[in-house]
């Protein structure tokens, strides 16, 4: 199969989205060459302005506007190049998106809350922040964090299908990666985890990027004869519970890798998940590789220090082969 | 006597759905104080031409988004008035089925998709459902109705500036009651004159005495008509009063908030005694007909209580059900 850039993976999925005529782009830099790291090249001269809207720094009336234009049958993608400025839009999607269906038991805003990470190169603390613990809170909202190119096409298409409100978060550090992709339309199922690699020693739940360092770390384990199941989440919310836990039935050892922060994030919650339902099966405690309680330093010397990597990965992964076993 | 040349017909339906929300909101007040609906009801008493005379103009297919005080704009627009008390009883029959409350009631049927209880927070919503209409080439309108105290908000610059840049077919409505919960007007805006502000976004707005339900007729009628030809968006501030506090059926006068002779001024410039003249002076109502309608719109509300009363509450069963839509 051919294959193509995570970039050029979601600018397919938006051609193809905007083939119908309910669909429509929005946000801060739709129409701009590089703002959204290239991926809405050609849209504008493809489909129109009235349809690939670029829009002011506003971002809580403009995410209330895709919700408005929701509740009139239009199925709007709304695009925020930069993760951090949403908390903006928070009152929106939370108060508004994620309760709309159930407060009024009849319409829901079917919005795609498109949130792109954006961090590295001595961004600092405004210009780094992964936020899908924040958006996972809520009742009402879907989350999914694709890792390849393939996941996202085929989440992008599956976010702008479903009928309520889903965020969908892309990280930049994936854009240049490749893989093969399907040419013609298809979804990825919001709620399924996929494993990426088969192991018997122990698993390793990965979201976004940190899948790619999941993926290196399983390669460094294996020389150590180490065998690592890696599974990336895919969805954040809802979380294929089913895949993960037969996966640490089976290993009886977990490490989670989040790019998010450790505190209150993704990898507390899906390790207070898993073990309220494999705790016997456990032989070692559930160890976490995620973002220290810190905001993000601007220095490249310490932005180094701050983002964890494989070496971390693999390090988590020995600490819970460590020592006996603690049950037979 | 006032002028007008609105016909017998509209003045008519203008004034009764007036009265229809003046007697639902007043037996919601009685329903409150006795303990029966514990809802927190915020009451539209007092500023009933609004809700009215705006939407007097619109069609089944307009949308209109209103805030925590939306029983008045539910109604005008058609919502259906069992659905109402039911909704205030927090009962399974209610328009929202119970989940919402008085806070968060819907008739999307008839063009009016949800309140919500966020200051300000449907203001985008109503911008966002002009610009499906206009994608959609459809002559639709959006309304919004929103206090003075949103007027304080981001979000309301942020919409009223979008719209006005994509020409979108929006009426903003400010109802400018005075209050901001329990600071007066003067206390929280530093320029209290608010369509000044909208006419900073370069759209037509204007000042008029929200308790005139003439007046509200013909300015929202000229507005929302060259909003339907694609002329943008337009801004009214209605001048009016909400006669109780800001929730439930008090009247802030014992708490020190504002002064008895305040509240009994407004009274006197009562909306739909201010109408009631006109039409009667025009012969377009008398005695017999007022009464009839007063009779039958008891006996509606009457109905409408007991529906509530003997509706079911939720299933509990149904609690974890209707997050998302399937």
């Amino acid at each position: 199969m051919r294959k193509i850039t995570y970039r050029e993976a979601i600018n397919e999925a938006l051609y193809q989205l905007l083939e119908d005529k309910k669909t429509v782009l929005i946000g801060q830099g739709v129409t701009s060459p590089w703002y959204a790291g290239g991926t809405t090249v050609g849209l504008l001269k493809r489909f129109g302005q009235k349809r690939v809207i670029d829009t002011p720094v506003s971002e809580s009336a403009i995410t209330g506007v895709t919700l408005g234009s929701s509740l009139t049958g239009s199925r709007p993608i709304l695009m925020h190049p930069r993760m951090d400025f949403m908390f903006y839009a928070l009152d929106q999607i939370a108060n508004h998106a994620a309760n709309w269906h159930y407060m009024f038991q009849k319409l829901s805003m079917p919005v795609v809350f498109w949130s792109i990470i954006n961090r590295g190169g001595e961004q600092g603390a405004q210009h780094s922040q992964a936020l899908q613990s924040i958006f996972a809170h809520f009742p009402g909202l879907k989350v999914v964090m694709p890792s390849t190119p393939h996941d996202a096409k085929g989440l992008l298409i599956a976010a702008a299908q479903d009928n309520n409100p889903v965020m969908f978060i892309d990280e930049r550090w994936l854009y240049d990666i490749k893989g093969e992709v399907p040419k013609k339309k298809y979804i990825v199922k919001i709620g399924k985890a996929a494993i990426r690699k088969k192991g018997k020693d122990l698993t390793i739940i990965a979201t976004s990027y940190m899948v790619q360092e999941a993926m290196k770390a399983a390669e460094k384990l294996s020389k150590e004869n180490i065998h690592a199941e890696v599974i990336d989440l895919r969805s954040i919310k809802p979380f294929d519970e089913e895949t993960l836990v037969k996966s640490v039935k089976k290993t009886g050892r977990l490490v989670i890798a989040d790019g998010g922060w450790k505190t209150f994030g993704i990898s507390a919650e899906i390790s207070a998940s898993i073990q309220e339902q494999t705790f016997s099966y456990l032989k070692s405690k559930v160890e976490r590789v995620a973002l220290p309680d810190i905001p993000a330093p601007a220095s490249c010397v310490l932005e180094k220090a701050y983002y964890p990597t494989e070496k971390n990965i693999v390090a988590a992964a020995k600490k819970t082969m460590l020592g006996k076993e603690r049950r037979a | 006597m006032e002028k007008t040349k609105i016909s017998g017909k509209i003045l008519l339906q203008v004034y009764q759905t007036m009265l229809k929300i003046r007697l639902t909101e007043e037996k919601i007040a009685d329903l409150v104080k006795e303990g029966e609906i514990k809802t927190p009801c915020h009451l539209y008493i007092g500023q009933e031409a609004v809700a009215a005379a705006v939407c007097a103009n619109l069609k089944r297919e307009d949308f209109v988004f209103s805030t925590h005080r939306s029983h008045g704009h539910y109604l005008a627009k058609g919502g259906d008035l069992k659905g109402l008390f039911a909704e205030v009883y927090c009962k399974a029959t209610g328009c929202s089925g119970g989940r919402g409350g008085s806070m968060h009631i819907s008739s999307p049927e008839n063009g009016f998709p949800g309140s919500t209880a966020i200051v300000a927070g449907t203001i985008p919503l109503a911008v966002g459902a002009a610009l499906g209409f206009q994608l959609k080439k459809q002559k639709n309108i959006a309304v919004t109705f929103f206090g003075d105290g949103a007027t304080n908000e981001g979000i309301f610059y942020e919409a009223l500036n979008f719209a006005a840049l994509k020409k979108l077919p929006v009426l903003f409505v400010c109802e400018n009651n005075l209050y901001s919960t329990h600071m007066p007007v003067s206390e929280c805006l530093s320029d209290t004159r608010i369509y000044q502000k909208a006419q900073a976004f370069n759209m037509p707005a204007k000042r008029i005495d929200g308790n005139n339900a003439i007046q509200v007729y013909e300015t929202s009628k000229q507005f929302i008509e060259d909003a339907r030809k694609g002329c943008g968006p337009a801004f009214i501030e209605c001048m009016t009063y909400r006669w109780r506090g800001h929730v439930g059926p008090n009247f802030d006068i014992e708490k020190g908030l504002r002064s008895k002779e305040e509240l009994d001024g407004w009274i006197d410039k009562c909306a739909i005694k201010r109408l009631e003249k006109l039409m009667f002076g025009k012969k377009f109502l008398n005695k017999q007909k007022k009464e009839v309608i007063m009779q039958e719109l008891n006996k509606e509300i009457e109905k409408a209580v007991a529906f509530a009363k003997q509706s079911p509450y939720p299933d509990k069963k149904e609690l974890l059900k209707g997050v998302f839509k399937d």
